[in-house]
């Protein structure tokens, strides 16, 4: 059975898929030296976070399935003022997991979730104002882009390239939404003709 | 300051420009989008006192563009104006520091001088080692920052720029126009740039979209 037909959609994606990332990331982090969690997490906020930090229980929770499989031991205990503790290090199975994880493209079909296109198939469906929907989503896309040329002009390292990132499949969104709007009257002529 | 008031523009029986009005203020920069034939062209030489519009009047530093007779109009581009082209449209049998130094050159400004700032710009572009090559033997890009440095030399009060980064790759398109942002928005020049990419226009304060010869009503921000 499928992964995504054994839970909705929604929580597949965010749940399933994110934390697949952040599994990854977390053994990444442990490539060059062995860890304990509170610096996995500042490390992951630094690195990969951005704007979603990783909360503690995760940190830990993520280490238990990594440790499960086999992907990372505990080797030892580190003893300090506070409590004690444990320090994570990545195995062989670990290091091949990252191996094929990076060299693997990630399969393009997200776009599928997309709530712009679901929201525009139902404007469409229900005789809604579709060219609202786009009209104002472009206002959106084209605003945050801006912000970003902002914050691009003081990036650089993994700044830089999670800015350009964003920047440029937002340039792709909003070539869709010109794309769409520029069809729009004959898509909405296809849907009426069916009915 | 640019301005546009109420400009309506016909060829024969088509009509280019609809009550457009528009208006850039000191230091700001406005993208004027638009699908072919929309009319940012006409409005482009609008703007730039090409063409005098059949209705409505265009501004600049509140002097009415067409009040002005032909000869008028040219010293007021030449004085207060600066424009970038897709392609530079640099002259190649100059070198770099020569073309930059064209329009103070033009307006009888001394070569020393003229030079001696031509040099500066181009190092705040990044390109004062190129000075004296010839545009053949530079870069796209380096030529279209030249282009800029050109456009701005004489401290204009508008820049006009029309596809200012089409013939660039997207790594030289983002530099010349963080060089031609940065030089204007400091310079208090007004920036009119127009362009078909979303990623030009998100290096701009406003957009500014037109349709059928109009500007989209609720399509600036």
């Amino acid at each position: 059975m499928r992964a995504t037909a054994m839970y909705p959609l929604s929580v597949y994606i965010l749940c399933i898929v994110r934390s697949m990332g952040t599994s990854e990331a977390l053994l990444a982090l442990l490539e060059p030296v062995p860890a304990h969690g509170y610096t996995l997490k500042r490390e992951y906020d630094r690195w990969f976070g951005r704007k979603r930090p990783l909360a503690f229980g995760q940190v830990y929770s993520t280490l238990a399935r990594l440790e499960r499989k086999g992907f990372v031991i505990q080797n030892q205990v580190e003893a300090g003022q506070g409590p004690e503790r444990r320090v994570y290090e990545i195995t062989p199975d670990g290091v091949t997991t990252l191996d094929t994880w990076v060299a693997t493209p990630q399969t393009p079909d997200l776009f599928a979730t997309s709530s712009l296109y679901a929201r525009l198939t139902v404007a469409l469906l229900s005789g809604r104002d579709a060219h609202h929907v786009l009209a104002r989503q472009r206002e959106v896309h084209l605003e945050r882009m801006r912000e970003l040329q902002m914050l691009r002009r003081g990036a650089s390292g993994p700044d830089l390239l999670a800015v350009t990132y964003e920047l440029i499949h937002l340039d792709a969104d909003l070539r869709w939404i010109e794309q769409s709007g520029a069809r729009l009257a004959k898509t909405e002529g296809e849907i009426d003709a069916r009915g | 300051m640019l301005e546009a008031r109420s400009v309506s523009l016909s060829y024969g029986a088509t009509q280019a420009l609809r009550d457009v009005s528009l208006r850039v203020e000191p230091g700001a920069s406005v993208a004027l989008m638009g699908a072919s034939g929309s009319g940012k062209s006409s409005l482009l030489h609008c703007l730039a006192g090409v063409i005098v519009p059949d209705e409505g009047s265009v501004l600049i530093d509140g002097v009415h563009l067409t009040d002005l007779s032909d000869r008028e109009r040219s010293r007021l581009r030449l004085e207060r104006m600066g424009v970038v082209f897709q392609f530079g449209d640099l002259v190649p049998e100059l070198t770099l520091v020569e073309n930059v130094m064209l329009p103070l050159q033009l307006l009888g400004r001394r070569s020393g001088q003229a030079r001696q700032r031509a040099v500066e710009l181009l190092g705040r572009l990044g390109i004062a080692d190129l000075a004296d090559s010839r545009t053949g033997a530079v870069s796209g890009g380096q030529a279209q920052r030249a282009a800029v440095a050109r456009a701005m030399l004489h401290e204009p009060s508008i820049v006009l720029a029309d596809e200012p980064t089409g013939a660039l790759d997207s790594i030289n398109g983002e530099a010349v126009l963080d060089a031609l942002v940065e030089l204007t928005s400091s310079a208090g020049t007004a920036l009119l740039v127009i362009t078909h990419d979303n990623v030009v226009a998100s290096h701009l304060d406003t957009l500014v979209t037109m349709h059928d010869g109009a500007i989209l009503a609720g399509a600036s921000r």
